[in-house]
């Protein structure tokens, strides 16, 4: 099912290998006597260029699969790889040099260091992938300025509105150019308005070239993606975006 | 991440808590501060307890009667030495080319008056060479002179504080003092010759009165014992520059064990090195006690590090999580938490050392009660409590470091 074409990318597949793919994947629960299989066995591959939307009703197990992709989390069977590389095979540091590298992260509750500024939570993902200090700084300042954040540089969050941070957040994920950027609920806990405006960047990033997974509760706004899966009870389907029955 | 980077999130992360971090640094600084200062108070005890012993005088040697034979006090003790001033004599007149001068004395609580004003002195009454014995430097008119000896003429010589206390501004020589003796019940007029020059530390000889005791010896015959010998209550033996003080001492025993026909000695005799060692030994104690008790507050302190660094590894569980899931490696962690801890005790050890040394600095001089307080500030203890308290810092920065790496970065991030 994961060859099934959607609507047409807006950019042509270069590259046969998925960026990232995972293959019988399962996740299982175990609080004390009961078991919780948030995943059923599962396949999937993203590949360059995709701007996916995984949605579902909570508890689908979307957001598992997000953080299985994202290496946070460790599967129960399966295997997640990175472009050919089986994730489970590296060492702990190995998969944060991943994480850093080859994915960013944006989260439904944005994520920033509070005591720190908009370009210093930006900086952040680039000290640690050893920019040198300047360079940092004007890297991070022209990718807050990509994301309409030029006004706002020394900003702390507190001192920004809900979509302004998600634009931070956006901005540090796209720090060290990932191949992946992981989006778990961007739009929740913003305005529809707020939610929409994320969501046009999102797709402005997609039209340039970046790959994008998207989970979210939200249709109306997963219908925007190029793919869209459903998730129900650990299981999941690819479902035609424009297909108004996709609403169910 | 370059170091800078991490002293960097380290310095931020500490005024981003402010309170938290004064806190613990109070702990660090009282630690490194009380160590610091509390060295610095023992060690200048046992300089001051140095300093006294050897401004009585050089190259001397003391002797008493021994406890047995001075089981009373006050005037009753002298009723019972066993000192006589022809015991003094005896050794001086021995030939020993180790001995330079003998002196023989006999002290007395008084109370020294003249006209309205009235001080508490110590008596020690004596004789022409005590002032060259006991190293006394004369500033105003002369020490006792032989002729007063052979005289027993009632003269006094003052020690700088009475002549401060008793005669505020006026040339003391040719005044009248009186000296009261047994609560009052004898007074004597004596004549001012002469002032002992200050002496430095906390020495005895500022306080005291110096009087011929031969003037005294004609006027109290309980002085004398039944052969007619002068009883004192201490001669002092002043060793030839060079001499080896502990056959001296040996051969001034065997002298007075010969005369007093005893073969046990019925006397003490001690150099001033046996008192130097004895009351350096005390001293030192005093110092591993200060110090000890420094180096636990400092221990409280690091225990105050690694106790807020481990609060704040819980308090700071998203922040983790964030840094994980943004790429950070668990070195990278650990290397932040240790970076933090380091930071905020190195920093509490410089502010405790500067306050240390203040306050070492400040205590210096002052009196407490009737002691003067002396402090002698050593490199080691600021080096040591220093090195303790970065050491203190790593040791607790590294465990809730560890623990740091353990937090789950989902748990970590699970949506609020």
């Amino acid at each position: 099912m994961s060859d099934a074409p959607g609507e047409a990318p807006p950019i042509e597949r270069t590259d046969c290998v998925p960026l990232l793919s995972v293959r019988n994947l399962e996740r299982i629960y175990r609080l004390g006597e009961q078991t919780i299989h948030a995943l059923r066995p599962l396949n999937l591959d993203i590949h360059q260029g995709d701007f996916i939307a995984i949605a579902g009703p909570s508890g689908s197990g979307k957001s598992t699969l997000l953080q299985l992709l994202g290496l946070v989390d460790s599967p129960t069977a399966g295997e997640v790889r990175v472009r050919s590389r089986v994730a489970q095979d590296l060492g702990q540091e190995q998969r944060a040099a991943l994480r850093l590298r080859t994915l960013g992260f944006v989260f439904q509750a944005f994520n920033l260091l509070q005591m720190l500024t908009a370009r210093q939570n930006v900086e952040i993902a680039l000290a640690l992938a050893g920019f040198p200090r300047r360079k940092r700084r004007a890297r991070a300042e022209e990718l807050l300025s990509a994301v309409g954040l030029a006004e706002r540089l020394e900003h702390r969050p507190l001192q920004l509105s809900g979509g302004e941070r998600q634009r931070v957040a956006i901005a540090r994920a796209l720090a060290n150019e990932p191949d992946v950027i992981l989006a778990d609920e961007p739009t929740g806990n913003l305005d529809s308005q707020t939610g929409r405006e994320i969501v046009n960047l999102l797709e402005d990033l997609n039209r340039a070239g970046q790959t994008i997974v998207m989970v979210t509760h939200n249709l109306e706004i997963a219908r925007r993606a190029g793919r869209l899966f459903l998730m129900r009870d650990g299981r999941i389907d690819e479902v035609d975006p424009g297909d108004p029955r996709s609403l169910d | 991440m370059s170091v800078f980077d991490s002293l960097r999130i380290a310095v931020r992360a500490i005024v981003a808590n402010r309170l938290r971090s004064l806190l613990t640094l109070l702990g660090l600084v009282i630690g490194v501060s009380s160590v610091i200062a509390l060295i610095a108070v023992g060690q200048g005890t046992q300089k001051g307890v140095s300093d006294q012993i050897r401004g009585l005088g050089t190259d001397l040697i003391f002797i008493e009667p021994s406890a047995a034979a001075t089981t009373q006090q006050g005037a009753g003790a002298l009723t019972t030495t066993t000192l006589t001033q022809a015991d003094a004599l005896a050794i001086a007149a021995n030939g020993n080319p180790a001995i330079q001068a003998v002196s023989a004395h006999i002290t007395g609580e008084t109370q020294a008056i003249a006209g309205a004003n009235n001080v508490g002195a110590e008596s020690v009454f004596t004789s022409s060479n005590y002032a060259e014995v006991r190293d006394l430097e004369i500033a105003l008119g002369s020490f006792i002179a032989p002729s007063h000896d052979d005289a027993g003429s009632l003269v006094a010589v003052l020690g700088s504080r009475v002549a401060e206390t008793l005669y505020p501004g006026i040339d003391p020589i040719g005044q009248e003092i009186r000296l009261s003796f047994l609560a009052g019940r004898v007074v004597f007029a004596f004549t001012v010759i002469g002032v002992v020059r200050e002496v430095g530390g906390a020495a005895d000889a500022n306080d005291q009165v110096f009087v011929p005791i031969t003037g005294l010896a004609n006027r109290f015959r309980f002085l004398y014992t039944p052969t007619g010998d002068l009883r004192v209550t201490q001669i002092d033996v002043q060793t030839t520059p060079g001499a080896d003080t502990e056959e001296v001492k040996q051969q001034v025993s065997d002298l007075l064990l010969f005369r007093h026909n005893r073969s046990d000695p019925d006397f003490t005799i001690e150099s001033q090195d046996d008192l130097l060692d004895a009351a350096s030994e005390v001293a030192n104690t005093l110092s591993i006690l200060l110090g000890v008790i420094g180096g636990i507050s400092l221990l409280v302190g690091g225990i105050g590090v690694m106790n807020i660094m481990l609060v704040s590894v819980t308090e700071r569980t998203r922040e983790i999580g964030i840094r994980r899931a943004v790429g950070a490696t668990a070195g990278d962690i650990v290397n932040q938490f240790v970076t933090e801890a380091l930071a905020l005790s190195v920093l509490g050890g410089i502010i405790g050392i500067v306050i240390g040394v203040v306050a070492s600095l400040l205590v210096d001089g002052q009196t407490v009660g009737d002691q003067e307080m002396t402090t002698v500030i050593q490199a080691w203890s600021i080096a040591a409590a220093f090195g303790v308290s970065a050491g203190v810092g790593l040791i607790s920065g590294i465990y809730p470091a560890w623990r740091a790496t353990v937090v789950d970065p989902i748990a970590a991030l699970r949506n609020e």
